[in-house]
């Protein structure tokens, strides 16, 4: 049976993520976010309970979804808020926006073309083999580029060579507009598991006790040497796939409303009260720590800087090739 | 000094590296239980195990992307690729995960420290699109250097400097040159990037070649020298970081600028040097710049029609002595 400190530790980081998105949204029609912000308001139960699982040394690749996913894993709101506000104290320096990264967290970041991951995951379960480590790489995608190249000779070759990796698909039934089923015939990706050799399951993604739970035995296995996992959690976005997308052109308000009713954090909600882990007064009040929290990181990022071309003096002579003298 | 073909100059290297350096492994197709297509990597298996000598499915995307997640863990993979001509199909990999990770994700240390390697260039059999020389377009790439050698004495020299770069280094073996024979020193050396050879020292036209094309322009050059005209032949080495000096040094002796390669006219490096000594070395110019390339058409089978296709001693000595007509 699941700990009170677990559950409440689970539901206070889908709360944080909630809390933060719903802001960002506000932020972004105010102008202080550039370029597109994919939010996963409705998908945080699936992004919280399958990283939950994971150590700090562990690896996570996550898709351009992943607020939820890098503050689960540790990153502060603060960071994450600045750099996609561009600032120069954001987590990637204001470089990355959507590439969050903090290697001293297990974050190396995102691949830029969606479905990247699938591979780059492979390389990381390579090394941690190689280096005879039981760190474990988790690797998120959406259903979308499930149907991507990648997708195969990434998994196929985890399966082949045995590596610690967890495939994680979040299947919010769309890929931008597309419907899943006109993307694909298979029911489910994690059908397609059985055909590359590793084990596969579907759960339900707005359940984070049972995300958690299915995850952490598929990073156990992966620890002990058994070989990758693919999990599929059934989830939902309730906004559009970025924020100039409004959601509403390719789903019905009648989808939408069904799924709002599932939402991961109420559920998680009424098992705590019911199982008296904590009160309607303890729940608020961590709520407004909570946005207390989101508004600090509010002020931060507003008050930062922007990055000058002197802070990327580094990284800029990195790319400045030169040859090298002759002696 | 002992005299040894180029593919054994790949091969020492690759050993000494791999035993010097645990961190360093190769991945590819059939390098491992059939040695390499070359007979490159035999006894590798052998050697070093399967670990470190990974045969893999047909599947560059994760070849390569496998690389990049294991170099950003730490490790240097030397990813082999069948034929450079593959790139093609793991163009993502090489360009935006391997060239843009650090900074996309504002960090300069999150280093891609990968060597890509493989057979380039056409031999009398090749066939469209094996038989291309695709070098060019990742001199369009930030982060990624090119070595491009041309004896025997380059493959070695080069191939260490490059397994030791904390770029991703493309390396691009000629065909036709891995049975040629140079001497090779006993003892450990390296070629730093960005020094091109003189080939041949000459005070009349500077020709400027990499790879299988150096040897056309050591041809050329001894046409040439039976009508008392003196070549200076430069072997570029390395495409990124080019070894500008060494070009406009030569220019400054000679002022006239003719470019050989085998890749297709339009936007060879023949392009990007001609655009350089326009820029830096114009008042050393005495005559257009000629670039002597194959047409901007694929290469056709047919030994014949090959026998005209590509750059050859009379069309460079041609371009020379069109070249020398301006006084």
């Amino acid at each position: 049976m699941a700990s009170k400190e677990l559950l409440l530790g689970l539901y206070e980081k889908m709360l944080l993520a909630r809390r933060f998105e719903e802001r960002m949204v506000s932020l972004f029609q105010e102008g202080l976010i550039p370029g597109a912000v994919h939010l996963g308001i409705g998908q945080e139960a699936f992004a919280v309970g399958a990283v939950a699982p994971l150590r700090k040394d562990d690896y996570l690749l996550f898709s351009h979804r992943g607020f939820a996913h890098c503050i689960a894993k540790g990153m502060t709101p603060r960071e994450v808020l600045a750099e996609y506000m561009g600032r120069k104290t954001g987590c990637a320096g204001g470089q990355g926006g959507v590439h969050l990264a903090d290697m001293r967290l297990g974050i190396p970041g995102i691949s830029g073309c969606q479905g990247g991951n699938h591979i780059i995951a492979v390389g990381f379960g390579m090394a941690a083999k190689m280096k005879e480590r039981d760190q474990v790489t988790a690797c998120f995608f959406g259903e979308g580029t499930a149907n991507r190249g990648t997708f195969l000779e990434g998994i196929n070759m985890a399966a082949l060579y045995k590596l610690p990796v967890i495939f994680l698909c979040e299947n919010n039934l769309y890929g931008f507009s597309t419907s899943q089923q006109r993307a694909m015939v298979a029911e489910h990706v994690a059908d397609r598991a059985r055909g590359l050799g590793l084990p596969g399951k579907v759960v339900d993604g707005n359940d984070v006790l049972s995300v958690y739970q299915v995850v952490k035995r598929a990073v156990e296995r992966a620890r002990a040497g058994e070989g990758p996992s693919l999990i599929e959690g059934m989830t939902y976005r309730w906004i559009g796939h970025h924020e100039r997308d409004p959601g509403t052109g390719y789903r019905s308000q009648k989808e939408v409303k069904q799924w709002k009713k599932k939402c991961p954090i109420l559920k998680l909600k009424k098992i705590l009260l019911e199982k008296k882990m904590g009160t309607f007064k303890d729940l608020a009040r961590m709520n407004q720590k909570v946005l207390q929290q989101v508004e600090e990181a509010v002020d931060f990022a507003k008050t930062s800087e922007f990055p000058i071309i002197q802070d990327l003096q580094e990284i800029i002579a990195y790319y400045d090739i030169k040859p090298k003298p002759r002696a | 000094m002992r005299n040894i073909s180029f593919a054994e100059a790949i091969r020492e290297a690759l050993m000494e590296e791999m035993g010097a350096d645990p961190s360093v492994f190769i991945m590819g197709e059939d390098i491992g239980v059939y040695g390499g297509a070359r007979g490159i990597t035999k006894g590798f298996l052998e050697k070093f195990g399967p670990q470190r000598v990974i045969d893999t499915p047909i599947s560059e995307m994760a070849i390569i992307g496998g690389g990049v997640g294991a170099a950003l863990a730490g490790m240097k993979p030397v990813c082999e690729l069948m034929l450079m001509a593959f790139s093609a199909v793991c163009f993502d990999e090489i360009q935006n995960l391997g060239g843009k990770w650090p900074f996309i994700h504002g960090d300069p240390a999150m280093k891609v420290p990968m060597v890509i390697r493989g057979p380039s260039g056409a031999g009398d059999g090749g066939v469209e699109p094996h038989a291309q020389s695709p070098e060019a377009f990742f001199m369009h790439c930030p982060g990624l250097k090119i070595a491009i050698p041309f004896s025997p004495y380059d493959a070695k020299g080069l191939l260490k400097t490059a397994i030791c770069d904390d770029h991703p280094v493309l390396f691009f073996e000629h065909e036709r040159l891995y049975a040629t024979t140079g001497p090779v020193p006993e003892e450990s050396y390296s070629i730093p990037f960005g020094q091109a050879e003189i080939t041949r020292a000459g005070k009349d036209a500077t020709v400027i070649a990499a790879s299988y094309m150096v040897q056309k322009a050591l041809e050329a050059a001894d046409l040439l020298a039976q009508e008392g005209v003196e070549t200076e032949v430069i072997n570029l080495r390395t495409l990124i970081p080019l070894d500008e000096e060494a070009i406009y040094h030569s220019l400054e002796k000679t002022g006239r600028l003719i470019i050989v390669q085998e890749a297709y006219r339009t936007a060879g490096y023949g392009a990007e040097i001609a655009a350089l000594a326009a820029e830096k070395a114009f008042s050393f110019l005495k005559a257009p710049v000629e670039r002597v390339a194959a047409p901007d058409y694929p290469i056709p089978y047919s030994v014949s029609l090959k026998k005209t296709y590509f750059p050859d001693a009379g069309a460079i000595a041609g371009a020379v002595r069109r070249a020398l007509k301006y006084p």
